[in-house]
């Protein structure tokens, strides 16, 4: 047991990493078919097992997939690279239901138009064809599939869940997405977004499949439970009333001397012009008392 | 009340009884004998505009500091000893956090009005460096800083510096995540410096970072050793401000020799006094309002966690910006490594920077060799290569300032990160000369034109058309109030008598020194407008009056299409047509 | 300046000061119905003031902080009504008295003649004959021998002032140049303190990391670092650990085996002024400070390929122990953080 999840996990993690080469070759393409019937799905969830053979959805999924997506990822979603060496859109294989239900569910794919990051947008597809074009992906090969709502919902979770996603999110997650989940900046143009408003799905999808630049927190380290934890922290932060008033955007000082320049010394020197201001005169003369 | 004496009564009737208030006048001045020195300013002259109250209201923030400041102290504890907290905000409950940490959750969850005094003092401290700072602006462009003032700029320069340090060790305190990243940036500061540089940051920190000891020796830094010298000083300054009496703008009745305005008492107690309420009320509603620095956001101080968008307040973020901008340069020599990456912007630009604002006033009297008292201030643009010299400045702290902000200015303007910091490394070199060329000409083009409208009259709006068909529009000439108020001023050229030139400006030889000075003088003025003389005056009024009478013909009618000119009944009148 | 230079002055003035304007009164100075709306003004600005310090009281003990909050529009509404009633409060006291002295105290602008800022001569004169005087009988001048042993005594004092603080902290010695990291160390996840099996990790997977000593415990069950030790040596010791494609990795001369099938370990601590960093980007190997924007290039021993830091992030070399859990194979090889004097 401990020898085949080994197996399977250096063989899934070899795929993963072919999805985002260039050199996404055939072979792999093969392995990936074989492991599907093979060792993968023997340990897989019964759930994954009976999406994976629903064939009337992967058909639907890549009737879809051919219209919207393989003009980018390619008719196979082998992935096509550009002249330059880099991807115009990477390969699917391997990617796994979770990352489509993630990419497509939050409007980021289809893009827009080609750049340096998908951003988030109102989604292009309905739930049955999110749920078709992930059905038709993950058949193309292993990978991490749309989790069970046992696994990401914050409904039940306790003060000591909220306060222990709280250490995880503060190690794991402020450096890029700010301490109130508001995002921040990365090298070239690019951005973590903000946290805000997403999905408790789409924030656990993240984190499993490592969008874009985002790195990879898989379940074997940052278990199922530990991701729980995050997202009960940061829903829970978002319900929290904000104590000292209206928060400025969360954007930590800079906003704050913003404020503390226009506001503050803005209004106060309108005070003073004001009170140095002289009033109105008046050319009567004072009647004598 | 009339005081009519009582017929009927057998003593002399009292015409003023003393009031209570000069009773208990009489009762203190007999003890303390304030009377010389009351009489003396109780109705001392305050003149009266707007800028120059840009410093009271870093006073009254001041105030308002140490009044929440010591409401925090009752409940502040500056330790470092871990705790487990317990207290009313669940998201932290059951962590282990510093005791200054955890009081400071117990001030804004437990205590009420807690928080409250916590943002007032925050928003109280952004305030009052910021309002140190555009008043510092006042002074500079209005030269109020001249002879006799320089020693007040000093002072008031060192406020500046105290208040920035002061700020940053309040910001440090709460020994949350954001403040304890920048304690950690403090200490890679520190250890930048040669030499000491470990020796320093293992004494400051009474060991190896973090250690327990910073946060208690930060308090009392932040609020005894600090707070005492800004008393001294800004009593220091108040008292020079009533000994030099306040400058004043040129007008008329407004002399070098006198001050006019309204007495302390009643009118400046009442405006002052008032504007203090009016601080203190503004604080407050942005204390009420807006939240600033939610240390339970951050989470308590942990060295391996951090937060995008890592900055300090506001004041600090110049040398931050600065520090951002700068290459990776170090040296490695001999066994030794100098940082140049921090130590450099850091530690000797913001050295470098504060000694050039302490010295501008000396520097602009050695260049000018101005030796005289000044009162009357001067507008910005009569002095154009002074306000051009604080406008580069500016542009150099500005652009530090956004370079400070480059990540947050990134997401939110969607740039990159890398170029505006390439950009910025231009920028602070080539900005700040660009800045003071315009600065400079703009100044001068002000002056022209006030020259333009002393001499041929301000624009009415009421254009002419004369018998040829041009079209001008009329002048009218200045108010007599307004055109004394633009001619009060120095002429430049009568402080150019330096050492280094005799009666006639022809060159003594002289020291090297004084021939650069003559230089540095010359440059100083060059360009530089001057008012016209009585001469100029009177030959341009002259040839004012002619046109009237040029224009005289015109009035009621030729021209067509002048008695539209407003001032005359156009009932019934039409265009003729051609 | 001479008396000439100000008589040229004068005659070259182009218009001559015409002195201060009349006084013209206000309508409050000559309209009694003015007078009395204003005083009014004023005495309602002050009552309505009072209503305010009036309700921040009823606030102050009808709305709850602590466990249950009351809540106003998302916000701590007793922080927000606090400061509400308390700033109209003062504003309102404000706005009265500066109205007051606008509408209602007198108006007429007065001259108070100015002084030179120096003493006058004669002041000046009898001062510094009184402080020579002074300077005479006390016969400093007259005896070097006194004065200087004085000075040399008092320039002595600086040496306690400087010598009684030495035990601010102990001295630097080589605590610099160490971390808790040796041979055999299991690198662990931090917070929860999990080991970690290079199976585990995904290529592009990043775990922030520290060494498992920070979650073990003595014999008496009391866990070895705590406290003050526990933040020290994490400032030093927070190391980030990264999968990439094997592919990906530049080779670096003598780091050929500091990797685990693609997995490196690098300090945390940034080499610029020491921020924690773990803004990583998967697809570019690149690191990211959030403070200072040092960029480092993880697939190239964490060189820095943009931003204020000069030096490469510290790298800690990794294998697998016999459990098959990551482990580092030595302490860091150089000193981890921010460059000082004494590094070389």
């Amino acid at each position: 047991m401990r020898f085949s999840s080994r197996l399977s996990h250096r063989i899934s993690g070899r795929i993963s990493a072919g999805r985002r080469s260039r050199i996404a070759t055939p072979v792999v393409l093969l392995l990936a078919l074989l492991l599907t019937g093979g060792v993968v799905s023997l340990l897989s969830p019964a759930t994954a097992q009976s999406k994976a053979v629903d064939a009337d959805m992967v058909a639907k999924g890549r009737a879809l997939f051919l219209v919207g997506c393989a003009s980018c990822h390619g008719k196979n979603a082998e992935g096509i690279p550009t002249v330059k060496g880099g991807q115009y859109g990477p390969t699917l294989i391997g990617v796994g239901a979770a990352a489509v239900d993630f990419q497509v569910g939050t409007g980021r794919m289809p893009m827009a138009q080609p750049g340096t990051q998908a951003e988030r947008k109102a989604p292009v597809y309905d739930d049955a064809e999110i749920e078709a074009l992930a059905a038709y992906v993950s058949s193309l090969g292993p990978g991490p599939d749309v989790p069970d709502l046992s696994n990401y919902t914050s409904k039940d979770a306790s003060t000591e869940d909220i306060v222990r996603g709280g250490e995880f999110f503060r190690t794991n997650c402020t450096a890029c997405h700010n301490f109130a989940g508001g995002g921040g900046a990365l090298p070239r143009g690019r951005y973590a977004p903000a946290l805000r408003g997403v999905s408790e799905k789409h924030i656990y999808e993240a984190m499993l499949t490592g969008p874009q630049q985002m790195p990879v927190f898989s379940d074997k380290v940052l278990t199922p439970e530990d991701k729980r934890q995050i997202i009960s922290y940061l829903k829970k932060t978002e319900t929290t009333p904000n104590y000292g008033g209206f928060t400025l955007g969360s954007l930590g000082p800079v906003s704050e001397g913003l404020f503390a320049w226009v506001l503050g010394i803005g209004g106060l020197t309108g005070a003073a012009v004001w009170i140095a201001a002289h009033t109105a005169r008046s050319s009567r003369k004072k009647r004598e008392a | 009340m009339t005081a009519t004496a009582n017929t009927n009564g057998t003593k002399a009737a009292k015409v003023k009884k003393p009031s209570k208030s000069g009773a208990a006048a009489t009762w203190a001045d007999d003890r303390l004998g304030l009377g010389g020195l009351a009489k003396k300013n109780l109705r001392k002259v305050f003149p009266d505009h707007w800028s120059f109250m840009l410093g009271e209201v870093a006073l009254w923030s001041f105030v308002v500091l140490l009044l929440t400041g010591v409401f925090l102290t009752l409940w502040f504890r500056p330790s470092m000893v871990e705790v487990m907290y317990d207290g009313s905000y669940t998201q932290l409950r059951g962590i282990e956090m510093s005791e200054a940490y955890a009081s400071t959750l117990n001030i804004s969850f437990d205590v009420r009005a807690g928080l409250l005094m916590r943002q007032i003092h925050h928003w109280a401290a952004s305030i009052f460096v910021a309002a140190m700072m555009v008043h510092l602006l006042r002074v500079y462009f209005t030269g109020a800083f001249r002879k006799p003032r320089e020693l007040n700029w000093v002072i008031g320069s060192l406020l500046l510096l105290l208040g920035t340090l002061e700020g940053f060790t309040g910001y440090s305190l709460p020994d949350d995540l954001l403040s304890g990243t920048g304690i950690r940036a403090a200490d890679g500061f520190m250890k930048s410096i040669p030499v000491i540089g470990t020796y320093a940051s293992f004494f400051l920190f009474g060991g190896e970072f973090p250690g327990d000891s910073i946060i208690p020796r930060l308090y009392t830094i932040h609020v005894l050793l600090i707070p005492g010298i800004l008393l001294a000083l800004i009593a220091a300054h108040m008292l020079l401000l009533v000994y030099h009496k306040h400058t004043q703008w040129p007008g008329p009745g407004r002399t070098e020799k006198n001050v006019v305005g309204f007495p302390m008492l009643p009118v400046y107690a009442a405006k002052a006094g008032g504007f203090f309420f009016v601080v203190f009320g503004a604080l407050a509603l942005m204390g009420g309002l807006m939240a600033i620095n939610p240390v339970w956001r951050y989470g308590p101080y942990n060295p391996a966690e951090v937060t995008a968008g890592s900055q300090p307040d506001w004041y600090m973020g110049w040398p931050d910006g600065a520090l951002r901008i700068m290459p990776g340069i170090e040296s490695s020599f001999w066994g030794v490594t100098i940082p140049w990456n921090v130590f450099l912007p850091i530690i000797v630009l913001p050295g470098l920077m504060f000694t050039i604002l302490l010295m501008l006033p000396f520097i602009e009297a050695w260049i000018t060799g101005d030796k005289r008292e000044h009162h009357l201030l001067e507008r910005p643009r009569n002095a154009p290569t002074r306000t051009a010299i604080m406008v580069a400045l500016m542009t150099f702290y500005g652009l530090m300032w956004a370079a400070g902000g480059n990540d947050i200015i990134a997401t939110e303007l969607h740039l990159s990160i890398n170029q505006i910091t390439y950009f910025m490394r231009g920028a602070v070199f080539i900005g700040p000369v660009i800045a003071f060329l315009i600065a400079r000409r703009w100044c001068i083009s002000l002056q022209r034109h006030d020259n333009e409208t002393l001499l041929h009259g301000y624009e009415s709006g009421v254009i002419m058309r004369d018998a040829l068909g041009g079209y001008t529009e009329k002048h009218l000439p200045l108010p007599l109030e307004r055109a004394y108020t633009l001619t009060a001023r120095d002429r430049d050229e009568q402080q150019l008598s330096l050492p280094g030139t005799d009666g006639n400006g022809v060159v003594k030889p002289g020291s090297r020194k004084d021939q650069v000075r003559a230089k540095l003088s010359d440059w100083w003025y060059r360009n530089n407008v001057q008012k016209p003389t009585r001469a100029e005056l009177e030959e341009a009024h002259h040839h004012a009056e002619l046109e009237h009478v040029h224009d005289a013909p015109l009035e009621g009618h030729a021209a067509d299409g002048h008695q539209f000119d407003g001032r005359h009944d156009v009932h019934g009148e039409e265009l003729r047509s051609h | 300046m001479s008396d000439k230079h100000e008589l040229a002055l004068t005659e070259s003035d182009p218009i001559a000061d015409p002195g201060l304007p009349a006084h013209l009164p206000r309508p409050t100075d000559v309209d009694e119905s003015a007078e009395i709306r204003a005083e009014r003004q004023v005495a309602a600005l002050f009552g309505i003031s009072t209503i305010f310090t009036l309700l921040f009281c009823v606030a102050y003990f009808t709305l709850d902080i602590g466990d249950n909050p009351t809540v106003f529009l998302g916000l701590g509404a007793s922080n927000v009504a606090l400061g509400v009633t308390l700033g109209l409060a003062l504003l309102l006291i404000g706005i009265g008295a500066i109205q007051w002295a606008r509408k209602l105290m007198a108006d007429t602008e007065m001259v108070e003649l100015r002084h030179p800022a120096g003493s006058s001569e004669e002041d000046k004169a009898e001062s510094i004959a009184a402080l020579n005087a002074g300077v005479e009988e006390s016969g400093i001048g007259r005896r070097p021998l006194i004065r200087n042993s004085l000075l040399g005594a008092m320039a002595a004092l600086g040496l306690p002032a400087i010598v009684a603080l030495r035990d601010l902290g102990p001295l630097p010695g080589d605590k610099l140049f160490h971390t808790v990291w040796k041979k055999g160390m299991r690198v662990v996840q931090d917070v929860d303190g999990s080991p970690i099996k290079p199976e585990d990790m995904e290529i592009g997977q990043l775990v922030n990391g520290e060494p498992a000593v920070f979650f073990e415990e003595d014999a008496n069950g009391e866990p070895i670092y705590h406290g003050v030790e526990l933040q020290v040596e994490k400032a030093k010791g927070a190391v980030i650990i990264v999968r990439m494609q094997p592919d990906d990795i530049k080779p670096m001369k003598g780091r050929e085996n500091w990797g685990v099938e693609g997995i490196l370990c690098f300090s945390k601590i940034c080499t610029h002024v020491g921020c924690p960093i773990s803004l990583w980007e998967q697809q570019t190997h690149h690191l990211l400070c959030p403070c200072h924007q040092s960029t480092f290039d993880l697939a190239d021993g964490g060189r820095v390929i943009f931003g204020p830091a000069a030096r490469s992030l510290p790298q800690l070399p990794m294998a697998v122990d016999s459990e098959g859990y990551l482990v580092a194979t030595s302490d860091f090889t150089e000193p981890v953080g921010p460059s000082f004097w004494e590094r070389g």
